[in-house]
C-alpha cells in the first residue's frame, strides 16, 4: 500500500527520494499520529513534499490513492478549450522550400483592406480553400493554414510562425527558472563570462600587504584587509515570449535558470518578437505592468552586456514598419528600437533557439542578424559559447 | 513523548497540519523548514514552539555574507596573534580564541533547545549544503583544538525561508516542510481574538471585511498580511475609531489608516485609482 503511494507520487512528477519516504515511515512507527487518516495525510505532506508548488500534485495522488477515486491527471494534463468556429480539423503540411515558394499577398494595408471586406462578406464557418477566412486554407486569414503575410484568428499555438495579427489573447506563463536538469552545462559556459573584481567592505586579510606592512612597522602587526572578489559582470537578458517561442520554452527556461543563478547583476526583462517601446517582467501581467524601455535604456549603464533570446521568426513588417507590431500600435519601427538598445550597450548579442539551417528561409531572422551587426548565435552550447566569446572581445 | 506535544500557544494559533509539522519534526529530531507569505508568523512559530514546550530558546539570523562555519565556531587568530606580541598570558591556550557559533550552544545547552536559522534563504547558495552533516549527525569536528563537539540532545531546529533562493535537494531530503498559508476568515478571527480579546465584535468584523477586500485589489506589489492587520487594528483601537467608519459600502469610503496595510506607495496610488474608478461608476 505505501509503497504503491511512492511509486505514484514519483509517476506524478514529485521528486519524493526513499529518504523522505523511509522518514516517513519511520515517524509512523513512532507513532506520531493517532491512525486518523487527516493526521497521516499532514504527516506525509510535510515528510515527502518539500516544494509548495506540489502541494496540489500531492493532494491528487492522495485523494486518489487512499480513497479510491478515479485518477483526476487525465483532467489535469489533457484539459483543452474547445474552439467553436475555427475548430481545428485538417492541417496543411508543406516543406520548407515549399513555404519560401508561396508569394506574399501584396503591402501590408492591402491585407487590412482585404481582411475587413472577406470579414463583411462572410458569413459561415470555412474549412480548406484559399480565400475565405477559416482553417487549412491558404488564404491569408484563419488558422492551421500557411501563407507568408497571413492573420492568425482563434489559434491555440501559432502554426506557422508567419501570423501578422494574434488575435487571440492568451495568457503565458512567466519562465520557470527551476528547470534545473541539464543547466549544468549552460552554466559552464556562462561561467567565462565572469569576471572577477573587488567591490564592497574590507573583509578579507591581504597577507601580501599586511606582511609588507608588518616589516616596515619594525615587525609589530599591522593589518591590512581587503574586499572580497565578487563576480562583477552586469548582464540584461531579454527574452522572447509566446507565440513561435512556445516550441523553444524549454530552452530559454535553461538558459534562463542557469543565468539567474550565475549572476548577482542579471535584470530581465520580457517582449514579444521584438523589442519596442514597452517590455514587461510578468508575463501574467504583461498588459497593465509594462516597463518604457527608454527608463530601461537610461537605467542600466553601458557596462551592461546585453544578451536577447528570440527566434526572429517574424513578418518583416514587425521590424521595419511603425505599427506593424502583432499586439499593439507601435510608433516607431522595432529596428529603430533594437538600433537604440544597441547604442546603449554596445556589447550585445542575439540567441536564436531555431535551428540554425533554417535561418537562411526566414527573411526576418536575415533582417535581425543585420541589424545586430551579425552577432546573432543557435541557442546550442556551442553557440552560447560562440555568443559570450564574441561579447568579451567588443570593447 | 505525548506531554511534549506543541498545540499552539494563548498568543499563537496554530492549524492541524502546522501542529502535526511542528509535532513530526520534534519527534524525529529532524529540522522543520517553514515557508510561506512574508507576515504569516514563520519567526514567531519557533519562539511559541520553545515557549509551549518550555525550552530554552536561540536565534541564528542569516544575512547575505553569512558563512555556515560562523555557526559552529570562528577562530580568532589575528587577536591571538596580537596577544602574542603584547605577551598575553591567554596566548597558550588555543581555546581562549575560539568562538562559540549558535550550533556549539545549541549543542552543548543542558536541555533540548529549539533553535530558528531565521531566513536561511538570504545567504550564499552554498550556505545550506555546509550545514549537511551536521544537521545530519549533530556533530561537528574543531579542527584547532581537535575535538568533536556533539549534541547532548537534538535540538528542535526550525528553519524559515522567503524563497528568495531554491535550497539544493539534499538538504530538502533532510527536513519535514511547511508551507504556512495565508490564513482564511475564520482562523484570521482566532487570530486577531488572541492578539486583542477585548475588541467590540463589530469592529473585528468590519475591520477583516474591509482587510481582505484590500488582500483581493489585482496587482498590489505587496499584499498587507497578518502582521500588518494586527498593527492596523492596534492603531484603529487607539485612535478609537468607530466601527461605522469602516463600515458599509467600502468602494465609496477609503478605509481610515490605510498606510498601515499597504507599505508600497505603488500600491497606494492603485488603490485611490480603483476607488476613485468605482466611485465614479456610482455617480
Amino acid at each position: 500500500m505505501m509503497t504503491d503511494f511512492f511509486l505514484k507520487l514519483r509517476q506524478a512528477g514529485i521528486p519524493v527520494t526513499l529518504t523522505e519516504f523511509l522518514t516517513l515511515l519511520e515517524a509512523l512507527s513512532q507513532r506520531v499520529t493517532a491512525h486518523n487518516v487527516e493526521e497521516f495525510y499532514y504527516l506525509a505532506r510535510a515528510a515527502l513534499v518539500k516544494d509548495e508548488r506540489h502541494y496540489d500534485r500531492f493532494d491528487q495522488v492522495f485523494g486518489s490513492h487512499f480513497k479510491g477515486l478515479e485518477t483526476l491527471f487525465d483532467q489535469v494534463i489533457g484539459a483543452k478549450v474547445p474552439l467553436e468556429w475555427l475548430h481545428k480539423l485538417a492541417e496543411l503540411t508543406l516543406t520548407d522550400e515549399d513555404k519560401a515558394l508561396i508569394e506574399s499577398l501584396g503591402g501590408w494595408e492591402k491585407l487590412m483592406e482585404t481582411f475587413a471586406k472577406r470579414m463583411a462578406e462572410q458569413e459561415g464557418r470555412h474549412e480548406g480553400g484559399n480565400k475565405w477566412i477559416g482553417t487549412a486554407g491558404r488564404s491569408p486569414f484563419g488558422t492551421y493554414g500557411y501563407n507568408p503575410e497571413g492573420i492568425r484568428i482563434g489559434q491555440h499555438e501559432s502554426r506557422e510562425r508567419r501570423a501578422v495579427k494574434v488575435w487571440d489573447r492568451r495568457e503565458f506563463r512567466n519562465l520557470d527558472d527551476t528547470v534545473e536538469l541539464g543547466t549544468r552545462n549552460i552554466k559552464v559556459a556562462l561561467r567565462r563570462l565572469r569576471r572577477f573584481a573587488r567591490e564592497g567592505a574590507a573583509e578579507e586579510l591581504d597577507l601580501d600587504d599586511t606582511i609588507r606592512s608588518t616589516a616596515r612597522n619594525a615587525g609589530y602587526l599591522e593589518l591590512k584587509m581587503v574586499p572580497e572578489r565578487h563576480n562583477a559582470v552586469k548582464v540584461l537578458l531579454f527574452l522572447d515570449i509566446g507565440g513561435s517561442m512556445d516550441d523553444h520554452i524549454r530552452a530559454c527556461e535553461e538558459l534562463f535558470s542557469a543565468a539567474r543563478s550565475e549572476f548577482k547583476h542579471l535584470e530581465y526583462f520580457y517582449f514579444h518578437n521584438m523589442v519596442y517601446e514597452g517590455l514587461w517582467k510578468d508575463n501574467r501581467r504583461r498588459y497593465t505592468e509594462k516597463t518604457e524601455t527608454l527608463t530601461v535604456l537610461n537605467t542600466f549603464g553601458h557596462d551592461y552586456k546585453l544578451i536577447l533570446v528570440g527566434d526572429a521568426t517574424m513578418s518583416p513588417y514587425e521590424i521595419t514598419y511603425p505599427g506593424g507590431s502583432v499586439e499593439h500600435f507601435n510608433p516607431e519601427a522595432g529596428e529603430v528600437w533594437l538600433d537604440r538598445l544597441l547604442r546603449t550597450w554596445p556589447r550585445a548579442i542575439w540567441l536564436n533557439p531555431q535551428s540554425q539551417k533554417r535561418w537562411s528561409y526566414v527573411p526576418s531572422i536575415q533582417m535581425v542578424r543585420e541589424l545586430m551587426g551579425e552577432r546573432m548565435y543557435p541557442l546550442t552550447l556551442e553557440g552560447l559559447g560562440q555568443g559570450i566569446r564574441a561579447l568579451q572581445r567588443i570593447r | 513523548m505525548s506531554e511534549s506535544r506543541f498545540r499552539g500557544t494563548e498568543q499563537y494559533i496554530a492549524t492541524d497540519d502546522l501542529m502535526m509539522a511542528v509535532n513530526a519534526a520534534v519527534t524525529l529530531g529532524r529540522p522543520l523548514l517553514v515557508k510561506g507569505e512574508p507576515g504569516t508568523g514563520k519567526t514567531q512559530l519557533a519562539e511559541e514552539v520553545a515557549r509551549s514546550l518550555n525550552r530554552p530558546f536561540l536565534q541564528w539570523h542569516i544575512k547575505s555574507t553569512t558563512k555556515a562555519q560562523q555557526g559552529l565556531y570562528e577562530y580568532d587568530a589575528v587577536s591571538r596573534l596580537r596577544d602574542s606580541q603584547l605577551g598575553d598570558a591567554r596566548v597558550h591556550d588555543i581555546g581562549n580564541y575560539i568562538v562559540k557559533g549558535k550550533l556549539w550552544e545549541a549543542f552543548t545547552i543542558d536541555v533540548q533547545p529549539v533553535l530558528l536559522i531565521d531566513e536561511i534563504d538570504k545567504a550564499d547558495i552554498e550556505f545550506p549544503n555546509d550545514l549537511l552533516h551536521e544537521l545530519d549527525r549533530m556533530e561537528f569536528f574543531v579542527y584547532e583544538t581537535r575535538e568533536v563537539i556533539k549534541a547532548h540532545h537534538r535540538p528542535i531546529i526550525i528553519i524559515t525561508s522567503n524563497n528568495e533562493k531554491e535550497l539544493p535537494d539534499a538538504f530538502l531530503r533532510r527536513c519535514f516542510f511547511h508551507y504556512i498559508r495565508f490564513p482564511d476568515k475564520e482562523t484570521m478571527e482566532r487570530i486577531v481574538n488572541v492578539h486583542y480579546p477585548n475588541l467590540k465584535k463589530r469592529l473585528l468584523s468590519e475591520s477583516l471585511e474591509a482587510f481582505f477586500e484590500i488582500r483581493d485589489v489585482p496587482g498590489l506589489k505587496k499584499r498587507p498580511s497578518t502582521s500588518e492587520l494586527l498593527d492596523w487594528i492596534k492603531l484603529l483601537v487607539a485612535e478609537d475609531i468607530p466601527p461605522e467608519a469602516l463600515r458599509g459600502d467600502q468602494h465609496k469610503i477609503v478605509p481610515p489608516l490605510y498606510g498601515a496595510l499597504l507599505k508600497n506607495e505603488q500600491d497606494v496610488h492603485l488603490f485611490e485609482r480603483l476607488l476613485f474608478m468605482s466611485r465614479r461608476k456610482k455617480d
